[in-house]
């Protein structure tokens, strides 16, 4: 075997890292760029002043004292690698604990499931913890509903958060004014648009058409952009997004401008209001009226509607529409000498993402009983796409545990106050670190002859386009 | 016509293509047999990889007619076909010069892949696959069976749940032979499926691609520069530089040709015989 004296020839030729004039020259340079970023971020300080000129200080013992810091790290951080071997340069965390991980996946889908089901139950008196529940579902929701997009198709789109507004809309202004449809009648003008008032049934008959709205507005967007790829369709997606927001707050006397739309209906369970009146729920099962009863429904309601994403998910990518799509991530041109319509099949990855976007919007909407355009703005997007990327892209369970951390991270680290968003960014660097593909970055092959063996991430392609 | 139209399953009239001022391919004609291999060679840069892009479709060419006739003499003008339409409907498969599988699928579902247009209609545009009807089930299993048939064939049946991008470099080419088959080709073009492989393997290739021919039917079109896969199988073969025929005939007729030795040796022709009457 050749492997130990490979290592041995290996770590002699190598010997340059770890020697004193490669961690000086490393330092020098850490400590060089350091000074250069930090000279106007920390050496100079501007202020307006009490008439408006501009006044300066400089504080060149503060830039002293971290350019300083940045050199010893740095050479700490080189001592460091040498004492550990060249061998963990590249994974910061050893295999036996990336494996036993592994292992842990099994069980960690059903026992979030079933963690999930008995929150409801578990924080039945804690009212903030429901909220909290509903919110990282959300996001499970909205994260599940992208990963078809940009996991499955691998079509980067930065826009998603429009969807979850026109479902949010849609669903809004069809339950205040009613549904409409088209009335004939022998006498003129023959024809008159009625709308239908839904009364209870509201939220059950808008939420499907809200996510075929949005799937239709997803159809929109797709046609034009498909002929772009990469970074010149995340950029066409982006502007989609703000296009919609822009629309929704200039169009005044039919969204309501930057009021947006108050007094949006609740659900029901099923037709039965949960209201504190003689046909609510409440009395109908003769318990005391409590509002906790509707946060627990809405809980229940997007814990459903996620697995229904999730559920249609994975069925879609056994199906060969699903696997056409992962197709097109690999390898585009391999799918038009195989006779694959990349236009449909972009078109219904587009759909499909849209559509579950779309039922989110609806939800949200309901949830609230407010919408307005300041809800749907580019940082949920971003958010969005964050937890897909974050998650690994095209994995079901990493999405929903990426949604967890970061929406949950978010509350936690509430009491830092100003330093929330520095420690989140961090952990979230440090992650990127250690699992550069994502919190679970293998792929699941979608059929199998003998036994489902895990893809690594090294063979699956982002997509570009 | 002299000869029954179906005999011809590809007939290639007057293909050119330009590229701004750049001809790269000239007035081409050329016919390929049905149940042949025909083989196109020459030179690099003789634009054989732009014939077989107008042929399946990637390039529009810029005049030219290309007929393919299927055994039901059902006619199609290529270049009247959009890109995807090409495999799907006149069911012209390619390979290419880099291999392009889906790396990150397995080998068995590169092959699913390949199935798509006949499993999507089996499950009724995926609305009956979402619910799981017998039909689509039975179409599924199918397909697996004709990749498993494949997979047995190329020698990869082991290795059907690994990632085709970790399979060794000869077993790729095979995998993306093996994917254009299961498309169901009535015309198969491979572009040059021998590139990079060693001497073993390319003799693999060929008897693959005979037994192809033999036990399916299935014409092929070749592009390659091993010379001695390309005279083992070959029935016909048609010479290319610089965008324009120059030679065609059998192997034998190929072999001993003073215009082909020119054009590989890069020497005019006067030259070239005077070598060849040399050489022998």
């Amino acid at each position: 075997m050749a492997r130990p004296t490979d290592t041995a020839r290996e770590s002699k030729a190598a010997a340059a890292p770890g020697s004193v004039a490669f961690i000086l020259k490393k330092s020098f340079i850490s400590a060089f760029v350091a000074l250069v970023l930090f000279s106007l971020m920390i050496g100079v300080r501007t202020e307006a002043g009490p008439a408006g000129q501009l006044i300066y200080w400089t504080r060149f013992g503060d830039l002293a004292a971290l350019v300083a810091a940045v050199f010893f790290g740095s050479i700490a951080i080189e001592l460091i690698r040498g004492w550990l071997g060249p061998s963990r340069r590249v994974s910061l965390v050893p295999e036996t604990l990336n494996s036993r991980l592994s292992g842990l996946q099994r069980f960690l889908a059903p026992a979030l499931l079933v963690f999930a089901l008995l929150v409801p139950v578990i924080f039945y008196e804690q009212r903030y913890m429901l909220d909290l529940g509903i919110l990282v579902l959300t996001y499970v929701m909205l994260g599940w509903g992208l990963n078809i997009v940009v996991g499955l198709a691998g079509l980067l789109d930065l826009g998603y958060v429009a969807f979850y507004a026109v479902g949010a809309y849609a669903y809004a202004l069809l339950a205040q004014n009613g549904l409409p449809f088209l009335e004939f009648s022998t006498a003129s003008p023959f024809v008159s648009i009625q709308f239908l008032d839904l009364g209870n049934w509201a939220f059950w008959v808008l939420l499907p058409i809200s996510g075929i709205l949005a799937a239709f507005w997803g159809m929109l967007l797709g046609f034009p952009v498909l002929r772009l790829k990469g970074d010149y369709l995340a950029i066409v997606t982006l502007a989609f997004g703000e296009i919609i927001r822009l629309v929704l707050l200039n169009w005044q006397n039919v969204t309501g401008g930057p009021n947006g739309i108050t007094g949006v209906p609740r659900p029901s369970l099923f037709g039965i209001p949960l209201t504190n009146t003689d046909d609510g729920l409440a009395a109908r099962l003769g318990i005391e009226f409590s509002a906790t009863h509707r946060v627990v429904l809405l809980f229940y309601l997007i814990l459903a509607l996620a697995l229904l994403t999730n559920w249609v998910t994975i069925r879609l990518r056994r199906l060969p529409i699903g696997r056409a799509w992962e197709a097109l991530r690999e390898d585009e041109v391999a799918c038009r000498s195989l006779g694959i319509n990349t236009t449909t099949t972009k078109l219904t990855a587009f759909a499909t993402g849209a559509m579950f976007g779309g039922f989110a919007g609806a939800f949200f909407a309901t949830r609230q009983g407010f919408i307005s355009p300041e809800s749907f703005t580019f940082q949920e997007s971003a958010l969005v796409l964050a937890i897909v990327v974050l998650g690994g892209m095209g994995s079901q369970l990493g999405v929903a545990l990426a949604a967890v951390a970061m929406i949950g991270g978010f509350e936690l680290f509430r009491g830092l106050e100003q330093f929330r968003m520095l420690v989140f960014g961090g952990a979230m660097v440090l992650l990127m670190i250690w699992r550069p593909r994502g919190l679970i970055g293998h792929r699941a092959p979608s059929v199998y002859l003998e036994k489902p063996t895990e893809i690594s991430s090294a063979m699956v392609k982002e997509g570009h386009g | 016509m002299t000869e029954p139209r179906s005999d011809n399953i590809l007939t290639v009239d007057h293909l050119s293509m330009r590229f701004g001022g750049i001809v790269a391919v000239n007035d081409l004609s050329f016919t390929a047999r049905r149940g042949d291999i025909t083989a196109l060679i020459g030179p690099n840069g003789a634009g054989k990889t732009t014939v077989f892009n107008c042929i399946t479709g990637f390039y529009k060419p810029t005049t030219g007619m290309m007929r393919l006739v299927h055994e039901d003499n059902r006619e199609f003008l290529l270049e009247r076909l959009f890109d995807y339409r090409i495999s799907k409907i006149a069911k012209v498969a390619r390979t290419f010069q880099n291999i392009r599988l889906f790396a990150g699928m397995t080998a068995l579902e590169n092959l699913m892949v390949a199935q798509h247009n006949s499993l999507m209609r089996a499950s009724g545009y995926t609305f009956l696959g979402l619910i799981g009807a017998p039909g689509f089930r039975s179409a599924e299993r199918d397909a697996i069976d004709r990749a498993r048939y494949w997979l047995d064939r190329i020698g990869l049946i082991s290795r059907a749940d690994d990632a085709a991008g970790n399979l060794p470099y000869g077993d790729q080419r095979r995998l993306e032979i093996a994917r254009a088959m299961c498309s169901d080709p009535a015309l198969l073009c491979l572009d040059e499926p021998a590139a990079g492989l060693n001497a073993r393997e390319s003799d693999e290739l060929s008897q693959l691609l005979l037994a192809i021919r033999k036990d399916h039917g299935t014409s092929v079109l070749l592009i390659e520069h091993d010379m001695s896969v390309v005279m083992e199988i070959s029935d016909r073969i048609f010479v290319l530089d610089h965008g324009v025929k120059i030679a065609a005939g059998t192997p034998n007729d190929i072999r001993s040709d003073p215009k082909v030795i020119a054009a590989y040796l890069g020497a005019d022709e006067e030259t070239a015989v005077e070598v060849m009457e040399g050489g022998t």
